[in-house]
């Protein structure tokens, strides 16, 4: 055995023998293998957008289909962030699609038939969905019981839970400012304005996405010269000027499509929310970091005095209050709750964490990954259906992007280790 | 006269082997003459190709993935997996022990290579047979019980039967005492002559000097992946010394870096303490152990495996193994009351684990943030990371602690066992504890690294923390420590100052059975 690696400071034996560092294109091939296990996911979500752009002749990234895109997974997207979270802990969630459901229930009982006040209907379903993540994460992080297990039950308990509530039939119709979040679009507020070959677009869409781009541009400078600062080393400025440049390429061009319909959807704002939320959670948090350490090595993060049961039973609850904005956002849309709502939403979920480059046995995962990851079957499946394939191609296709996903993921991995 | 002289042909033969890996060369020209029916020692510190040189030679590397030659008893090899070499009689035993632990011991002996009538197991034969192989092994135990509950000792020796049973005429051990005892590693070494005696060769590769000095006919150092010489240990009158000498290729009169200690007032005092076992109910596993910490000293705690010491300083620190614990501790004069490891940090506690991969590091994490897990508050305000804070901290403890890393973003589980046990290290001096508990703090370290080790804990006394140091090997008690406590079956038997402790009166102790 080895300790003596390229990753070490220790001179390799390579550089002894020709008195020199290692030739420059080795090194950097090395360096591009890790950038690609980074970065494959989003690499392939590109290909893949590629591919079906041509295929559909164009008609994916159309505006009314980039709209589309977002609304029609919005609901699975929400339930990611939560799944990935889970995920990196170590643990599962099953239940996800009935807690979609169950809580969708209870929204619809509480505002069609009880005639509560939406807001207070929203704030009492939330409460609703952290109660059953509390339920799940205490017997999962103080009663022990594996989180798979647990789930399983809970998969089935809620599912019964709906159908009671329910009486096995669908309640509707939702006030309209709930089903106008989960399918409706920002008013024109400032009007509209020409774009030349791309007809008129809305002003006040396009004002945000820029806000969001200098938003985008300033915080990753800042961050950049804060590392400089401290010394540490960093991407050159060309590599930085073009990871930039690309994020703000794709977010001006799905921002100017969406202006071109008809403007933003709401859901799209309070996933884009959600999704910076978790992320800074993720990145900056001590909560976060403290997922990251369990799924890690949870005996050398009890032994650090991070409350692992604490810090478990909370994930579930985050998970349970996600779950039930996944729910309302999907009974809004439908202007229904119905007893089979969210049937394997769970596994899309799951799917989304994986091909996003959670690693199974925890302690690895991004909430951008995972979002990417749900974004990419969303293509798929509407891509798919574009091109009129029949369903079971599009299953076929998903189950061995998410095979692959991971195949790549452990692959690399393993080289990565071979390498030492 | 040793038994190995007479018989003067080579058994086993490796010529200029060369081994290489993406960037590294692990094995560069190495040279290895086994001859029949010794045994033969292989030492060298971490990384010098130890581990590499036997995969080569039991066909994990397969023939063409090296250069080089091996001859087994006049025949050229070439094989292309391990079962090829097994088929030869060329049996590895791993240092991480492969026993499937809810298998009996019979069964394991015989795993993949069942006793098979008809097609079908033959559990007669197997138990026969492997009752047979546990006599010549000297385990006295029934061939059903499961392999999970036998000792680490026992496991070995099961794994032993199990290479016996394959008709094994080159036993390979890697690092075999490394988990042991005194008691068991004896025992072990007992069974290796017994061995030689039936003609079986042994290569053994160890760290304990002490054992090769005392069991090896023959001994190979490799260092940075090259033979630097084979020693013949009777002509040669080979000492530790001499061995040290060609491993790290420079002297190394002191082992033990030199210290003045300045020994300031009590820190920390245990009284009457008392832990029972969480998984057998009723068993007391320490029993009113009482032992002080002062300020900059650095003490001692000796005990065989299973005395209790881990236990001991788990269940102070925050109540982290056992249950129905009694007993007070005292921080300053004041009695504290540490329920979780949180309160126990809190009061300037620390614990550095004896097994860093499995309870002490995040090892798909990197360096920094593996040394701010435990003091996560003193970066953040209102749970935000300042992680520009954080680097600085890790960079300034990279380079402070000489961890052999290019940056703080490396990930710990790809350094070496002395680097990982530095970032643990960092890891607590970053929570400003003033007592730190470190366990068997140089397991799994190479020589130049170990004093690198002791420099840095005595960098830490000079700094005025309180020290208590579980170890296994005495002499690196004894070259460390201010004062040592005893711990036999659960009780602190004795203490002894750096001037009256001998490693004969520390066994002693060690050994006591129960004082009344």
């Amino acid at each position: 055995m080895t300790s003596v690696g390229p990753n070490t400071a220790v001179p390799t034996a390579a550089e002894d023998q020709a008195g020199i560092p290692l030739a420059p294109e080795r090194f950097s091939g090395r360096l591009l293998s890790a950038n690609l296990r980074q970065n494959g996911i989003y690499i392939a979500f590109a290909l893949i957008i590629v591919l079906f752009a041509v295929l559909t002749n164009g008609d994916l990234l159309a505006p009314q289909n980039i709209s589309n895109l977002v609304v029609q997974n919005s609901y699975i997207l929400i339930l990611a962030i939560g799944m990935i979270l889970i995920i990196i802990a170590g643990h599962i969630d099953l239940s996800a699609g009935s807690v979609v459901a169950a809580t969708g229930a209870i929204a619809a009982v509480l505002m069609v038939e009880h005639a509560v006040p939406w807001p207070l209907a929203v704030l009492l379903t939330l409460i609703c969905g952290g109660l059953i993540g509390a339920w799940q994460g205490y017997w999962v992080a103080y009663f022990g019981i594996p989180a798979f297990i647990v789930t399983l039950g809970g998969m089935l308990v809620f599912r019964a839970l709906t159908l009671a509530v329910l009486g096995n039939q669908g309640i509707g119709p939702f006030p309209s400012e709930v089903s106008t979040i989960a399918n409706g679009f920002m008013p024109t507020y400032l009007g509209n304005i020409g774009l030349g070959p791309l007809d008129g677009a809305d002003l006040c869409t396009l004002l945000i996405g820029l806000a969001f781009v200098a938003g985008i541009i300033v915080t990753q400078w800042r961050s950049r010269a804060g590392r400089v600062r401290h010394g540490q080393t960093v991407e050159p400025v060309a590599q930085f000027a073009a990871k930039v440049a690309v994020a703000v390429v794709v977010v001006m061009t799905v921002i100017v499509q969406l202006a071109r319909f008809k403007n933003l959807p709401w859901v799209l704002l309070l996933l884009a929310a959600l999704v910076i939320a978790y992320t800074l959670l993720t990145d900056r948090v001590v909560f976060g970091r403290h997922i990251y350490s369990i799924g890690g090595n949870i005996n050398a993060a009890t032994l650090s005095g991070v409350k692992v049961k604490s810090v478990t039973f909370w994930l579930f609850v985050n998970m349970g209050v996600l779950s039930a904005i996944a729910g309302m956002v999907f009974a809004g849309r439908l202007n229904q709750a119905g007893p089979t709502a969210g049937t394997g939403f769970e596994l899309d979920a799951i799917a989304a964490a994986f091909i996003g480059g959670a690693a199974v046995q925890g302690g690895v995962g991004r909430v951008v990954g995972a979002i990417t990851g749900g974004l990419m079957m969303g293509v798929i499946n509407n891509g798919m259906s574009l091109i009129g394939a029949p369903t079971e191609q599009v299953m076929l296709f998903k189950g061995l992007v998410l095979l692959g996903a991971v195949a790549f993921d452990v692959y690399a991995k393993r080289r990565a280790g071979a390498g030492r | 006269m040793r038994k190995g002289t007479f018989v003067t042909d080579a058994i086993l033969q490796m010529r200029a082997i060369t081994k290489t890996f993406p960037g590294v060369t692990a094995l560069d020209d190495v040279n290895l003459t086994v001859r029949r029916g010794e045994i033969h020692a292989v030492c060298g510190e971490n990384g010098a190709g130890k581990s590499t040189l036997m995969k080569v030679l039991s066909g994990v590397y397969p023939h063409g993935s090296y250069a080089g030659e091996i001859v087994f008893d006049g025949q050229a090899c070439r094989f292309s997996d391990i079962r090829d070499s097994e088929r030869l009689g060329i049996v590895i035993i791993h240092q991480e022990l492969a026993l499937c632990p809810n298998l009996s011991v019979a069964e394991n002996i015989f795993l993949g290579n069942e006793r098979v009538t008809r097609g079908l197991v033959d559990w007669n034969r197997t138990h026969a047979d492997a009752a047979r192989l546990l006599d010549i092994v000297g385990l006295r135990e029934n061939p059903a019980t499961l392999a999970m509950d036998l000792g680490v000792g026992k496991q070995q020796l099961v794994e032993i039967a199990k290479a016996l049973s394959k008709q094994v005429r080159l036993l390979i051990l890697d690092e075999p005492t490394a988990a042991l005892n005194e008691t068991d590693s004896a025992h072990l070494l007992d069974l290796l002559r017994g061995l030689r005696d039936r003609g079986i060769t042994c290569v053994i590769i160890s760290h304990k000097l002490n054992e090769i000095e005392a069991i090896a006919d023959a001994t190979t150092v490799l260092r940075d992946g090259r033979t630097v010489e084979t020693l013949d240990m009777a002509a040669d009158a080979v000492t530790e010394e001499r061995i040290i000498a060609a491993m790290v290729g420079r002297d190394l009169d002191h082992r033990y870096p030199e210290r003045v200690p300045d020994i300031g007032e009590e820190v920390l005092r245990i009284e009457d303490w008392t832990v029972h076992s969480p998984s057998q109910h009723g068993r007391t596993v320490v029993s009113g152990a009482n032992l002080t910490l002062r300020r900059g000293e650095i003490v001692g705690l000796a005990g065989l495996m299973g005395a209790g010491r881990t236990e001991l300083a788990m269940s102070v620190f925050g109540r982290s193994y056992g249950t129905g614990i009694t007993g007070r501790i005292l921080k300053h004069g004041r009695e504290i009351r540490l329920r979780s490891v949180r309160d126990a940090i809190r009061h300037g506690i620390g614990y550095a684990t004896e097994d860093r991969k499995r309870y002490g590091l995040n090892l798909i994490e990197d360096i920094k943030r593996n040394v701010s897990a435990a003091a996560l508050d003193k970066l953040s305000t209102r749970g935000w990371i300042h992680d520009n804070d954080e680097y600085r901290v890790a960079e300034g403890y990279r380079t402070g602690m000489n961890i052999k890393a290019p940056s703080v973003a490396a990930i710990t589980g790809k350094l070496s066992g002395g680097n990982q046990q530095k970032v643990v290290l960092s890891k607590w001096l970053f929570t400003d504890a003033d007592v730190l508990i470190l366990d068997e703090p140089t397991r799994g370290i190479d020589v130049g690294a170990k004093y690198e080790i002791y420099s840095i804990i005595n960098m830490m006394a000079d700094q005025g923390k309180a020290l208590l140091i579980i170890s296994s090997e005495l002499p690196e008690l004894l070259g460390v420590c201010d004062r040592i406590y005893a711990m036999s079956a659960g009780r602190i038997t004795g203490q002894l100052t750096r001037d009256q402790a001998t490693p004969e009166r520390l066994m002693q102790y060690m050994t006591k059975v129960k004082e009344q």
